[in-house]
């Protein structure tokens, strides 16, 4: 409890401050950007849904691979990623994760088997079943933990990738981060059906749907299934409802949210439940703080860490393009 | 080394099946590869190989691409097929947003060393949607070595070179060749970038790739029998493609004509015409197919075909100097 505790306020530390870094950063409809922004790009923010990411990679091990979405700092964070090069790669500094070419919507630490958060939605899929594959075919032990949106559910790949998962017996764990929004719009309304786990059941995947805010149940649930997929039972789909608290991306006002909606999203905190479990099952509030504190120490020294980082080089827009014909006509 | 005469399809066979016998990092995923592709350019491999490095895969063009990215990322190189480079616009994004840019975007971590083979040209009476030659669009695209076999030859050799590299590379076999016999000689590898010098001769050059070489090398031989010496150029890779061989040329002739079956307005022609006009200050003229989809019907489908008579048509304005005839 306290390592998904810690995981949670680590996750809402990063972004937090990665939010204050991004004032006025984000230009919308020829606004100007502020110089003085240090996070500059579009910033998909995972408040409110930080209990998914601990409880799902709490089960993973370093050798397990993951992919994630276009929301990708806390899967990243929870997975283990490098929390100083993750905030120098929103700054878009060159000792960024990704040397400052990719920014939020691109992080990625291939060193901790995450392979990357995505700007294309449903793309991280059949990725996510061709890592799998691949690691069936080189007889590892290890599994793909992928995580996507209620939205993605609706492009073919999430179709073609559990059907292919399925077929092939891969070991994917498949978590659905249902915070019920595609960008500005319900997603409800524009899904067919019953939804993701009906989908995933009647593609011979097998889900279950977990309250995503109660980082415990999220947990139980997903040691059970990385259990099943680590055994060879083939790939498991996780369904967690959430709530996404902040907009979709770094700017949005939230207009077309139902006031109570959000209210009920705050309400749901997660951060705020594990506190409440932790202080019941004996955890003091010293303890607590401490945690607190000693992840905003981490988050502050990466955004300090970010900030003395310098830009990258010119000469780095022409490097990692291509081996056989790169530099034969720039 | 073997010399061999052989098909198109049987050099692609051979180079896939070298590559697995000697890297077991080397899988094959795509509709049907497992019965021998629809071209017959996968035979024999799934008896020789076994079901799980000859992968049949449900009809899912872009997860067959995404995947081929993430098996790359992790350590395999796979071989993907599109059946036909139309097909392989339901795996665009997979290709364009995922493949060609995953080294760069992600730092330098990763690297997809997936080949992706996609038949392009006319598919006789297939219509709009088999026929299209979109190389130029790959070749748009920073990331990707794009590649057009000519020949038997070419195609063992640059397949065998394609499936050595580290980066994506954007592999188009064209549909009317698969049945063209040629000499294979099994050492040889393509070297990226380099073209072949098919013809010399001093009145003008003619630069192509893929089927057209083959129109453009017949017309050429025609305009011999007139008295008008061309050289003929198969570029072979568009990505890198070779600039020093096609400019060396065309300052020697002065004169360059591009030709090639896909669509001419926006065609990787236009690329080569205006690289060697800038050069050389050389003529420039271009030959390509209007800006039309392919008819069903064969009178359609003849009105997107280069012939040799249209080659020998531009060369000769060329020769003259004089403008070309009205443009489409
Ligand atoms: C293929 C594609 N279409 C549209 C978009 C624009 N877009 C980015 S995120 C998003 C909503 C995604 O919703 P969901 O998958 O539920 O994830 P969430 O944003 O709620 O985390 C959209 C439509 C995109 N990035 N990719």
């Amino acid at each position: 409890m306290i390592d998904l505790y810690r995981t949670m306020a680590r996750i809402r530390a990063f972004e937090l401050a990665a939010e204050v870094a991004s004032q006025g950063g984000v230009g919308v409809l020829g606004a100007k950007v502020d110089e003085r922004a240090k996070v500059r790009g579009p910033l998909h923010l995972s408040i409110g849904q930080e209990a998914v990411a601990a409880g799902v990679c709490a089960h993973l091990r370093r050798e397990d691979l993951l992919t994630s979405t276009h929301r990708g700092h806390g899967h990243t964070l929870a997975k283990g990623g490098n929390v100083r090069r993750m905030m120098a790669e929103l700054f878009g500094r060159a000792d960024g994760s990704n040397g400052g070419k990719g920014g939020s919507m691109h992080i990625a630490d291939f060193s901790v088997g995450m392979l990357g958060a995505n700007g294309v939605v449903t793309a991280g899929l059949p990725i996510a079943c061709g890592a799998a594959h691949a690691l069936k075919l080189q007889g590892k032990p290890n599994v793909v933990a992928c995580f996507f949106g209620d939205g993605a559910i609706n492009r073919g790949p999430f179709l073609e990738a559990l059907n292919w998962a399925a077929v092939y017996r891969l070991p994917v764990l498949f978590v659905c981060e249902d915070n019920r929004y595609s960008a500005t719009t319900s997603t409800a309304g524009l899904t067919a059906g019953p939804g993701v786990a009906a989908r995933a059941n009647a593609l011979g995947v097998p889900s279950e749907t977990v309250d995503g805010n109660d980082v415990e149940a999220v947990s139980a649930m997903a040691e059970r299934l990385v259990a099943k997929v680590r055994g060879g039972e083939g790939p498991q789909l996780l369904h967690a409802l959430t709530w996404r608290v902040r907009g979709h991306v770094s700017v949005d006002t939230q207009a077309y949210r139902d006031p109570q909606d959000l209210q009920g999203a705050l309400d749901a905190d997660p951060l705020k439940r594990a506190r409440a479990r932790a202080l019941a099952s004996g955890v003091s509030a010293a303890q607590l703080d401490a945690i607190d504190a000693e992840v905003q120490a981490e988050i502050d020294d990466a955004v300090a860490f970010a900030d003395a980082s310098p830009p990258p080089d010119v000469a780095a827009a022409y490097t990692d393009i291509q081996t056989t014909g790169a530099g034969a006509w720039l | 080394m073997a010399v061999t005469r052989m098909t198109y399809a049987e050099a692609a066979v051979l180079a896939v099946a070298n590559a697995m016998r000697d890297d077991p990092r080397v899988v094959v995923m795509g509709e049907d590869v497992g019965r021998g592709g629809i071209f017959q350019q996968y035979k024999g491999l799934q008896a020789r190989f076994g079901a799980e490095r000859v992968i049949d895969t449900p009809i899912s063009e872009a997860t067959i691409v995404g995947a081929g990215v993430g098996m790359a990322l992790v350590g395999m190189r796979p071989v993907v097929e599109m059946r036909v480079v139309d097909f392989a616009l339901c795996g665009m994004d997979e290709i364009v947003n995922q493949a060609a840019k995953n080294r760069y975007m992600f730092g330098g971590q990763g690297r997809v060393p997936l080949v992706m083979r996609m038949p392009i040209g006319l598919w006789a009476n297939s219509a709009a949607q088999h026929s299209q030659s979109l190389e130029a669009w790959f070749a748009h695209l920073p990331g990707v070595v794009v590649m057009c076999p000519a020949t038997p030859q070419d195609n063992y050799s640059m397949l065998t070179q394609a499936l050595r590299g580290e980066d994506p590379v954007i592999y188009m076999e064209n549909k009317e060749l698969w049945g063209l016999q040629g000499e294979v000689d099994d050492t040889r590898v393509h070297e990226p970038g380099r073209a072949q010098v098919l013809r010399q001769g001093d009145d003008l050059s003619i630069v192509s790739w893929s089927a057209a070489v083959h129109t453009a090398t017949q017309a050429a031989e025609a305009l011999a029998a007139q008295g008008v010496n061309a050289s003929v150029i198969d570029l072979g890779t568009l990505w890198p493609w070779d600039r020093d061989t096609v400019l060396r040329d065309a300052a020697r002739t002065r004169r360059l004509l591009v030709v090639h079956d896909a669509v001419q307005p926006g065609g990787f022609g236009a690329e080569v015409a205006a690289t060697a006009v800038q050069a050389t200050g050389c003529r420039i003229a271009r030959l390509g197919a209007p800006r039309i989809p392919v008819g069903y019907a064969s009178r359609l489908e003849a009105v997107a075909r280069i012939s040799p008579a249209a080659v020998i048509e531009a060369a000769l304005s060329l020769m003259a100097d004089a403008p070309a005839a009205a443009a489409v």
